[in-house]
């Protein structure tokens, strides 16, 4: 095949036309930044039914003004039925989940950067980029239809076990029409995932400019990478759930649904000999590589500005790349903590167990590696560093409760609690956010040639810190007082009605609405700074990745039609004898040995 | 263009190539490499959907009491001889054009196009004959995987006519462009891989089912 390698495909062209150049763009910064809109319209809508659901569990009988426009049947008289919550949390998890938290960090951020770090012009597959994209964008509108439909959405949660979510509308609101399209959703986020991950794959394996070596790869790369890497092997699994659970419900088979079932006293006829345990298994086999998707590429962000504004190379570049390798290859052997109380055998669960706790030494190699690279740098406290050391905070604090969890007789009292809540809060709804935010502060400046106002990102920081340790840290303590979770509210459960556990929901509702508002500050500083932000240099933050190395904005082919030599590691900063204190990875200028 | 230089010799944009050869001036193209890579990594995209089913079937009959063996249409042999020699028939396409007998390219593509589309025809049979015996999607759990299996790998395997369709339209302009070669190479590919499919498909309806 040697002439084939040798004789090189496609060659770039400059988009014309407004449709080509900021819709069906294939241009993956276009691309990158659609992504990034997609999952910031779907964070604020994930915001706003957290809000909700946070409304309703401190005063359930309350009436929330409008709510009926929202949904008439799940909200007669603006009261939230107790179904109608189970929606909205099913809502707002999905939402979080895939079109937030696997869609920002790395097909926003990783379209954007991914191509310009390794000096290439594009991704491999620009189409299938622009496919990508527009499959996630259907898959979206698909979900957010399911609000439209007149049942409304499922409320099977995000994890739509069998048989609640494979029976029908028997099982109740939303499970009819609405956990259709719920399952077509997914389907096409799956297709999109997909497609994105073999075009990372592919460009990062056969792109790279000269003298990029994979081992002079930024760590954000390595991250996307590895991401991609788990996407392509777990959404395949997902996707073949979904057809077998939508087979369930629309194709009379028994893949999931037993025999025997009563449904609020009707028998379900039609049915015998499935297993609700053989969905728990693929799902799961999905979704913790999935929560790996959602936090890898923030660590490799949080490397990325830990660094930078240290002035100090990462510590231990190479355990942090293989410890990413690591965690990626453990990813898909811990699916079994989710079902500890399944009835698994004691000895597969006691495997399970070795293997998440193992998941633990390379998280902990990442994290004193990030707090080596901090100590003794010269810290730049900028907006980006303060959101990556709170990443920090925050992946230690939640990473923590994991090993709790991962205790099969611990897990058993904890199952299903709000111990379970706060820890997945704390690694994904707050780590992965803070990365996506660190990752807005730094890159704003390349993405959009000017700088978001840092007075407003440290009171947006401040605010955010302190409110998600005020919503999220309690939730631990009630989860080992045995407060249940997915429950609408507790004044019906006699152990759960009393002030001790009902005050600290309202402590934390009241921290949410604050932190939830505060979100508007980055919001608004967002969108402002694009139209008034100072105007960016071409490295405001004397960073050394190849991004640095380009106008702010890039033109459309990143490097003006030419192609940077590497020479360097990605993380010379601190160099002793350089001009400044920092060499770019394109320099001429000689480093230190060993990059 | 910009004045923010970079410390240590890169004089940013707008610069010459300077003697220490800072910037790689050859022009970009995607490697033809690439889209091995992209083929390959689909490829074990859909090898783990497989799996999946593969899994679900496992389990699926492991924990039941409700298994009745679905007696496997003969047709399917014929439509495995069939989509082996569309195997053949691509291969002899794929070196015609490597030896630049543009004719014959173009003809055994055609003849693998239509081969495909037998097999497509032959799979229907088999779901014909399943159904005048009264074995549907959901009359059991192995008439299910059945149909589940064989209509998975059908869709796939459409795609892969859909994209061998594209070559045979385009034969001009392959033959004429080298470098759009590789398409045809990633197709071969594709194509061999849903072969590949199929048999170890045929192997756990057997032995499963």
């Amino acid at each position: 095949m040697a002439d084939v390698q040798a004789e090189a495909v496609h060659v770039h062209h400059a988009p014309t036309g407004w449709i080509r150049k900021y819709v069906f763009s294939l241009d993956h910064k276009v691309i990158g930044k659609q992504y990034y809109f997609l999952a910031l319209f779907s964070v604020f809508v994930g915001l706003f039914l957290s809000i909700l659901m946070r409304w309703h569990l401190v005063w359930p009988d309350a009436h929330i003004p409008l709510l009926h426009w929202l949904s008439a049947t799940g909200a007669p008289n603006d009261q939230m039925t107790p179904e109608y919550y189970l929606s909205v949390m099913t809502m707002h998890a999905t939402l979080m989940v895939f079109f937030v938290l696997t869609t920002a960090p790395q097909s926003g951020f990783g379209n954007y950067f991914l191509p310009i770090q390794i000096g290439a012009e594009d991704m491999a597959f620009p189409t299938l980029n622009m496919l990508s994209f527009w499959t996630t964008f259907v898959a979206l509108m698909v979900l957010i239809a399911t609000f439209f439909v007149a049942d409304g959405p499922p409320l099977s949660g995000w994890t739509a076990y069998p048989p609640l979510s494979g029976l029908g509308s028997v099982t109740g609101p939303g499970e009819a029409l609405g956990q259709d399209l719920w399952i077509v959703s997914i389907a096409l986020f799956c297709v999109g995932s997909l497609l994105g991950a073999l075009n990372f794959i592919a460009t990062l394996l056969e792109l790279r400019t000269r003298g990029m070596k994979l081992m002079r790869l930024p760590l954000t790369c390595w991250a996307w990478f590895i991401t991609a890497v788990l996407a392509l092997l777990s959404f395949a699994v997902l996707f073949s759930a979904g057809v077998l659970l939508l087979l369930d419900r629309l194709g009379g088979t028994s893949f999931f649904i037993p025999a025997g079932l009563v449904v609020s006293d009707r028998m379900i006829p039609g049915h015998q000999g499935g297993s609700p345990l053989l969905w728990q298994h693929l799902f799961w086999f999905f979704g913790h590589p999935e929560v790996y998707i959602a936090i890898l590429p923030g660590m490799g962000i949080t490397s990325h500005i830990l660094s930078c504004f240290a002035r100090k190379p990462i510590f231990g570049y190479k355990a942090m790349a293989y410890s990413m390798m690591a965690i990626g290859f453990l990813s898909f052997c811990v699916w079994g903590h989710h079902m500890f109380v399944s009835g698994m055998s004691p000895y597969t669960g006691f495997a399970f167990s070795i293997m998440t706790m193992a998941i633990g030494v390379p998280s902990a190699i990442k994290t004193f590696n990030w707090l080596g690279t901090l100590w003794g740098g010269r810290l730049r406290l900028t907006t980006a560093m303060l959101f990556s050391i709170g990443f920090v905070s925050l992946f230690v604090t939640g990473g923590l409760s994991g090993l709790f969890l991962a205790q099969p007789p611990v897990d058993v009292n904890l199952h299903a609690g709000y111990f379970v809540v706060g820890h997945f809060h704390m690694v994904m709804g707050v780590a992965a956010i803070f990365g996506m935010i660190a990752g807005t502060f730094f890159w704003f400046p390349k993405m959009f040639g000017r700088m978001m106002n840092e007075t407003l990102g440290k009171i947006h920081f401040w605010i955010t810190f302190t409110g998600v340790y005020c919503i999220f840290m309690p939730m631990h303590f009630l989860g080992i007082a045995g407060n249940i979770r997915r429950y609408s509210r507790f004044t019906e459960v006699a152990f759960l009605n009393s002030p001790h556990i009902l005050n600290v929901h309202e402590f934390m509702s009241i921290a949410a609405f604050i932190t939830g508002a505060a979100q508007l500050i980055f919001l608004f500083n967002l969108f402002w700074s694009m139209f008034r932000g100072k105007k960016a240099t071409e490295n405001p933050w004397e960073a050394t990745s190849l991004e640095w190395t380009i106008p702010s904005p890039p033109p459309f082919d990143n490097f003006g039609g030419r192609h940077p030599v590497v020479r360097h590691g990605p993380y010379e900063y601190g160099v002793p004898d350089a001009a400044e204190d920092f060499i770019t990875q394109d320099s001429a200028e000689a480093a230190a040995a060993g990059s | 263009m910009t004045a923010g230089g970079r410390p240590g010799g890169g004089n940013g944009f707008g610069g010459s190539n300077d003697g220490g050869g800072n910037w790689d001036a050859t022009p970009w193209s995607v490697p033809a490499r690439a889209y091995h890579t992209g083929m390959w990594m689909g490829i074990a995209g859909i090898v783990m959907i497989f799996a999946a089913f593969t899994s679900a079937l496992v389990v699926r009959q492991g924990l039941s009491t409700d298994w009745v063996t679905t007696a496997i249409p003969r047709i399917l042999f014929l439509n495995t001889a069939v989509l082996g020699l569309s195997s053949l028939t691509l291969e002899l396409s794929r070196r015609s054009l490597r030896t630049r007998r543009d004719a014959a390219f173009a003809r055994w593509l055609y003849l693998t196009v239509a081969l495909g589309l037998l097999f497509v025809a032959g799979q229907l049979a088999a779901w014909k004959e399943l159904a005048s015996r009264g074995v549907y999607l959901s009359s059991n759990p192995s008439s299910s995987f059945f149909y589940l299996l064989t209509a998975a790998h059908g869709i796939h395997l459409l795609g892969g006519i859909v994209a061998l369709l594209t070559l045979a339209l385009r034969t001009q302009m392959i033959v004429a462009v080298p470098k759009k070669r590789v398409a045809v190479e990633v197709t071969a590919i594709y194509w061999h891989f849903m072969d590949a499919l199929w048999i170890y498909l045929v192997i756990l309806l057997l032995v499963r089912l």
